[in-house]
This record gives structure tokens, C-alpha cells and sequence, in this order.
């Protein structure tokens, strides 16, 4: 793997800065889901998933991202949320839905976290708080 | 001549886009959030812009990942609401201004801000909801608009500084249109948000009330606000906050708040939204 140049955000926990480096990495699997956009194509998608992927020259890691709907690690993988957001319009699942799987916990307890003000930056703003 | 004459900020949230075309603006969750939209419906009423200039972002809808332009400006006669994965919003479609579109393009790449020129595009979300959540639910909208898109899905948006100073070039570029219009620009999307990762669902108040303030009383030193900050305080997605500074760059120096709305959640965001008028 080639050395990637040290970025002012890697240093922020939890979060994937989707630079041009991760552009590059994500190229088809975005470009796939961005298909998503069209009607025809998410009935093919829904009818048979691992065919319509192979269509695709995506590595396998992000095809089992896909298959499996594992969103951190689509993203892990290059993928943007705005583009991986066709994915699970097409499973007809709300951004917020999407959201709370990211994070480990139930949709329910998201959306209670969101509505009592959402996730504290404190301690959440540097990967050393953490540790 | 045209006079810009006022700056409307809003969040665009997609969510808050379905509760109006789903017609639950009025149960619980959403109350509180439409409430703070009362007085920017009544006071557009009696303003009347003829052209809005909506600074928006495209969330990978117009553009893929082949073309990613920093700044677009849309000059096309339309604009159709765009079919985001659920189908297209049931709202009408959005008429643009070629002739000052083409103008502020003449204008503006002239005084150093190459914009992309574009001619069809379906407007996401990102465009729409913000013309709901100020103009309700009408068979047209009652005003034109022109789209100018600012890229901030691929890092690195452009920074704060440049959009605040191509706001001003806006300004120059709408002040020199020799039609009698009456103007706004609209900055949206923000405030802290973040949608990704296992950081999703950050809010950071403070962060977004000080961000209130400071666009209104000290944008100067507001716009030196580097992108790490917006990031590691607002969220990955908060970054959405720099398309306010072009809004405020287009402003005069001193202004009036007419009005300043803060509230969370929005599914997974925080909402922020002010009007301001510029001072005789």
C-alpha cells in the first residue's frame, strides 16, 4: 500500500474525511451506488445483489461491504455516505436508520440520543480522548 | 438596477423535506422545528424577491464522482427536482434567470472566480427544501432562482475565506445588472452534523451559536475559520457551514437580524436559520 501523507483530520475519532485518496479507493463502489439512482437498475440490483456487483470491477472487500449493508466498512473502503445513500434508499431505510447502524446502537437509541441533543463533542473531538 | 436586499440562511435537512410532502409538519417531533420557519414565511410574503440566488450543495445527484465542480452556477431557464433514490419531490419545478445567471458568470469569472457553467441539472434536496421551508407548498414557486452549487462531498470544499470573498464578487456582479430586481442570496445546509462513521449523530451547540453570532457581527474573523475546526467541532458533514459565508460576503458590512432560529434535532442535524437585511 502506498504511504498515505499525514492529514490535520485523521486525528478525529470515529470519522472518515472522504479526500481525493479515498475518492480514488472508491471509485466503482460509488459509481455503483450512485446507479442506484435509476429505477430499472434497483429492481435488477434487488433481484439478484451479487449479480448486479459483479457487473462491477469492485474489489471483494467492497462487495461484501454491500452485501453484508455494512456501512463503516463500505466507507473503510472508499465509499462516501452521500453516495452509499442510494444503497439503503433502496432498501427503503431513512438516513437516521442508516445512521444508527454506523454507531453500534439500536435505531431506537439513536434517535433518542439525537432528540436529547445528539453526541457530545467532548471527548469525541480528538482520537487521544479516546484512548 | 438590481439591489440585493436581504440573506436568508437554512439547514436543508432531506428529512425535513418528507415531513412537508408526508404532511406531518404538525405531530411532536416536527412542531417545534416549523415553528421556528413562521416568520421567514410571513416576511417573504412581504419582501417579494424576483430572484433568489440559492447557494446549495449537490449530494452526489447532478454530480458522481466524474465531475466535481468547486463552484457551479446554474444557468439554465429550469431546474427539475431531482429523483434521489425515492423518486422526485412533489414540488414544482424551479425556473432560473439566465439573463443575470449569465450576467453574474460574465461578471465574476472576470473578477477571478473561474465558476463552472451549468446548463441542465436536477436540483437534490440540498435546493428544494429550503424553498419549501420558506415559500410552503405553492404551485409555483413565486419567484426565479438560480442555482449556485458549491462542492463540499469531496475534501477539500473550498474554504471559508474563498467563498466569504466570492460573495462579495457576487455582490459587485448583482449591483451591476441593469434590471430593476430585487435580490436575495440564500446560504444553506449545516449546521453541525455528522452522518458517517461511529461518530454520527455529533451536535455541537456551541459551536453553532457562537457560529450564529459571529456571521452576523464578525464575519471577517468568522472566515478564517479553517476546515480542521469545522470538521473536529461541527462534524464531517458540519463543513456545509462554508456556503453561509458566500450568503454573508454578498451582505452589506453591517446588517439587521430580523430573525434567528436554532434547534435539534433534525433526524441527524442540528438546525440553524436567520434572516438578515441589509442596512440603508
Amino acid at each position: 500500500m502506498s504511504e498515505r501523507i499525514a492529514k490535520p483530520y485523521d486525528d478525529v475519532p470515529g470519522t472518515t474525511v472522504f479526500d481525493a485518496d479515498r475518492a480514488h479507493q472508491g471509485y466503482h463502489l460509488n459509481q455503483f451506488a450512485m446507479s442506484l439512482m435509476k429505477a430499472g437498475n434497483r429492481e435488477k440490483f434487488k433481484i439478484d445483489e451479487s449479480a448486479y456487483l459483479n457487473d462491477w470491477p469492485m474489489t471483494e472487500e467492497q462487495k461484501q461491504g454491500v452485501l453484508t449493508r455494512d456501512y463503516n466498512r463500505m466507507i473503510a473502503s472508499g465509499g462516501n455516505i452521500y453516495f452509499l445513500a442510494k444503497i439503503f434508499s433502496t432498501d427503503k431505510i431513512s438516513f437516521q436508520a442508516a445512521a444508527a447502524t454506523m454507531t453500534g446502537v439500536t435505531e431506537e437509541a439513536y434517535k433518542e440520543m439525537m432528540i436529547n441533543g445528539g453526541r457530545s463533542p467532548v471527548g469525541n473531538m480528538y482520537k487521544k480522548e479516546g484512548e | 438596477m438590481a439591489r440585493l436586499t436581504a440573506g436568508v440562511t437554512t439547514s436543508h435537512v432531506p428529512a425535513i423535506g418528507a415531513a412537508i410532502d408526508n404532511g406531518i409538519t404538525s405531530d411532536d417531533y416536527w412542531k417545534p422545528l416549523f415553528e421556528g420557519y413562521e416568520f421567514v414565511k410571513e416576511w417573504v410574503k412581504k419582501e417579494k424577491p424576483d430572484v433568489v440566488l440559492l447557494v446549495f450543495n449537490d449530494h452526489a445527484t447532478a454530480f458522481d464522482m466524474n465531475f466535481i465542480p468547486t463552484f457551479a452556477l446554474g444557468c439554465a431557464p429550469e431546474f427539475e427536482p431531482a429523483d434521489e433514490g425515492w423518486g422526485p419531490r412533489p414540488v414544482p419545478t424551479v425556473k432560473g434567470h439566465p439573463k443575470l445567471a449569465a450576467h453574474i458568470a460574465q461578471e465574476v469569472i472576470q473578477d477571478n472566480f473561474d465558476l463552472t457553467i451549468i446548463n441542465k441539472m436536477d436540483v437534490d434536496h440540498g435546493l428544494t427544501v429550503p424553498l419549501s421551508l420558506v415559500f410552503g407548498q405553492p404551485e409555483e414557486w413565486p419567484c426565479q432562482v438560480i442555482p449556485l452549487a458549491v462542492n463540499v462531498v469531496l475534501y477539500p470544499p473550498p474554504s471559508g475565506q474563498r467563498c466569504y470573498d466570492l460573495g462579495k464578487s457576487l455582490r459587485k456582479a448583482i449591483d451591476s445588472f441593469p434590471e430593476d430586481l430585487n435580490v436575495q442570496i440564500w446560504g444553506t445546509g449545516g449546521m453541525s452534523h455528522q452522518l458517517q462513521g461511529p461518530r454520527a449523530g455529533l451536535i455541537n451547540k456551541e459551536f453553532d451559536k457562537n457560529f450564529l453570532d459571529q456571521i452576523v457581527n464578525d464575519p471577517d474573523e468568522l472566515a478564517k475559520k479553517p476546515h480542521i475546526d469545522y470538521v473536529r467541532e461541527a462534524g464531517s458533514e458540519g463543513i456545509e457551514l462554508v456556503m453561509w459565508m458566500i450568503m454573508r460576503g454578498a451582505m452589506n458590512k453591517e446588517v439587521e437580524l430580523k430573525h434567528k432560529f436554532y434547534h435539534v434535532p433534525a433526524s441527524n442535524t442540528a438546525v440553524g436559520h436567520l434572516v438578515l437585511e441589509n442596512k440603508e
